[in-house]
This record gives C-alpha cells, structure tokens and sequence, in this order.
C-alpha cells in the first residue's frame, strides 16, 4: 500500500518543519507589532475551513476502502461525524460518533 | 493581593490545558496508527511530531505521501493547512513581541490552536499581565500537551503496526478530519468558504497531481473573505438606514 520511499519522507519531515516553523515565527519574530493587510488576514481566516473540507470531500465520496466506489454507508458515516461536530461544537464527539460509525462499518462490512 | 508571578501562570497556563489533553491524545494516537499504516515507523513517526508539531498539517502530508503527489504540492498543502500558524503569531505579536528571541523562537515552535486560544483570550482579558508573565502562561498551555502529542504518536505508531490493513482504517482520516471541521464554522463566511471547497473540490480532482487541492482550497477561502466582507457592508448599510430613519 505505502507507494512513497524514504526520501520523500524525509524531505517532507524537514520542508514541513523549516515550514511551519517560518510560517509561525514570520511574525512574532520579525514582524514586530505591524498589522498585516486586512484582505491577507480575511483570506487566512479561511484556510482551514477550506483546505480541509477540499481535501477529505473527494476522500468521502470515493473511499479508499471499497477501492474509491463511492458507498452510501461511508458516506452516512461521513455526515454523521461532521453534523455531530457541527451541532455540539466539540472535536471530541465528534471523533467519538465517527469511531462509533467506523467499527459499524467494519462490523457489517 | 495575591502574587502572580511568571511560575504561578505557568501554573495556570498548565491547569487551563488539561481538558485539551482529551482532544490532543486522540489526535496524536491515530495520526501515529495511520503513520505505521502508510509504512513509517515508529522512529519516523516521532521524528513528524516532532519536528512539525501541528495535528491537521500532519494528517494532510501523510494523506497526500501515500497518492503518490509531487514532493512540492505535498508541502504546499500541508503548509497552506499551517496558514492559520501565522495569523496566530500574528496576534500574539502585540502581547509577546517584547520577549526575548529566544523565548519567541520556543513559542512559535509551540503556537498551536490550543496554546493560541486560551493565551489570546487570557491576554485580552487580563491587560495588566507583563511580558514574562504572559510568555508564562502560554508555556504552561503547551508544557502537557506537547510531550502527550509526542507520547501519543509513539503509542499510536506502534499499536498501529500491529493492526491489519484489511481493517480499512484509512477511512479514519477523512472522519478525523471532518470532526475537526465542525466546530471550526463559528459564521455564515465559514461556511460559504466550506460548501464552495467542497463543491469544487470534486470536479477538480480531474486536475494532475492534486493541484485540485489547492484550487479548490483557494476558491473557499476567497468566498469566505467576500462573505465576510459582504455581511460587514450589509450589517453597515442597514445601521445607517435605521439612523436615518425617522
């Protein structure tokens, strides 16, 4: 299953790290107190919120375990986790309700 | 009065932390199951955590590694996943931007969301606070939950070796994923810039190497500034209506 070498790894550990590090320090480090552009920190407000959703949607609709045929199951599951998050605010039930709906998945499947 | 010196709100910083602990291990148990999954060790595993330090970007490199996604688009999703990392540091500038460089240097290492959220709040709420005292409490904040992260990792990669693949557990990562999502859309722009990633990031998985990622990442968070944007105009207008009015 793993398609990816040593190398990559690594390259990626380290790129992530001088990364996030830079990503982090750019401003308590350097900046000082200036403000940042207003259109910059109103984009930034919305990475996560997009990124993320980007990235697991093609992973919901075509899941890895049934070899990317999308499942209605899967995506039961998939709804579930995220509208208990959604409505009780918390990371924690939200993971709860989505290893619930996984051990059903992999019980019945 | 009581005296509240840089070890006492460390302290503080410290106690305030605990309850993160229950979302912070789970995190850190499963990004080392699926680490010992897609074939790290537990070493290699430890060595991510470590050197990176940052839940979400870890999951995303990790997904992105095993579909065989060039090196660059790799980091660059994983890091565009980090953005918020800056405007964390960002705001914490005004309130730490005094401190030596090398207490900043250990706190940008340490600028996580749960550092990042109790500190500003205590911050805003607690003015008269010094710089050290401050650099105090946001090192309390991290001081349990950074070796339990690391802990956990080593833990999940290697109860992680042990399980089958057969068990499917890559279907784990999109729920951990979504759980984080919900409670991140606190206002209508978050969740226009939400719905428009996801809208676009199907269509735009026909585009090579995962660029459709990024595409889609940036048609959210631009719909999510002119949301914001949109919303602050109308709220203004219908302000200056109601003054107007007779």
């Amino acid at each position: 299953m793993s398609t990816f070498d040593q190398t990559s790894l690594w390259i990626v550990i380290m790129g992530m790290a001088l990364g996030s590090f830079a990503l982090r320090f750019a401003f308590i480090g350097f900046m000082g107190g200036r403000q940042m552009p207003d259109w910059l920190m109103r984009h930034l407000r919305y990475t996560a919120v997009a990124i993320l959703p980007a990235l697991v949607t093609p992973l919901v609709v075509w899941p890895s375990p049934t070899g990317g045929e999308t499942s209605l199951p899967h995506l039961a599951v998939a709804v579930l986790t995220f509208v208990v998050g959604y409505l009780t605010r918390n990371v924690l039930w939200a993971l709860l309700s989505g290893a619930g709906g996984f051990l059903l998945l992999f019980l019945l499947g | 009065m009581a005296i509240t010196t840089p070890k006492s709100l460390f302290l503080k910083g410290l106690v305030d932390s605990l309850p993160f602990l229950l979302v912070a291990s789970p995190f850190g148990l499963l990004f080392g199951v699926l680490s010992a999954e897609a074939g790290l060790n537990v070493l290699e595993a430890l060595a991510f955590s470590l050197a990176v330090f940052a839940g979400a970007a870890q999951f995303t490199a990790l997904q992105l590694l095993q579909e065989n996604t060039p090196l660059l688009i790799v980091l660059a999703s994983a890091l565009a996943v980090n953005l918020r990392m800056g405007m964390y540091s960002a705001s914490l500038t005004p309130y730490l931007g005094a401190a030596p460089m090398w207490q900043r240097a250990i706190a940008a290492y340490l600028t996580v969301d749960q550092s990042y959220a109790l500190s500003i709040v205590k911050f805003e709420d607690e003015p008269e606070l010094t710089v050290p005292q401050r650099m105090g409490y946001f090192f309390g904040t991290t001081s349990v939950i950074a070796p339990s992260w690391m802990a956990a990792t080593v833990i999940g990669a290697w109860v992680g070796a042990q399980i089958p693949a057969s068990w499917g557990l890559d279907f784990v990562l999109p729920l951990a994923f979504l759980a984080m999502i919900g409670p991140m859309l606190r206002t209508p722009a978050h969740m226009v810039a939400c719905l428009v990633a996801i809208v676009v990031s199907l269509p735009a998985t026909l585009m090579p190497h995962n660029l459709g990622l990024i595409v889609a990442g940036l048609a959210g968070m631009m719909a999510g500034a002119q949301t914001e944007l949109w919303l602050e105009q109308a709220s203004a207008r219908s302000k200056a209506k109601q003054e107007t009015a007779p």
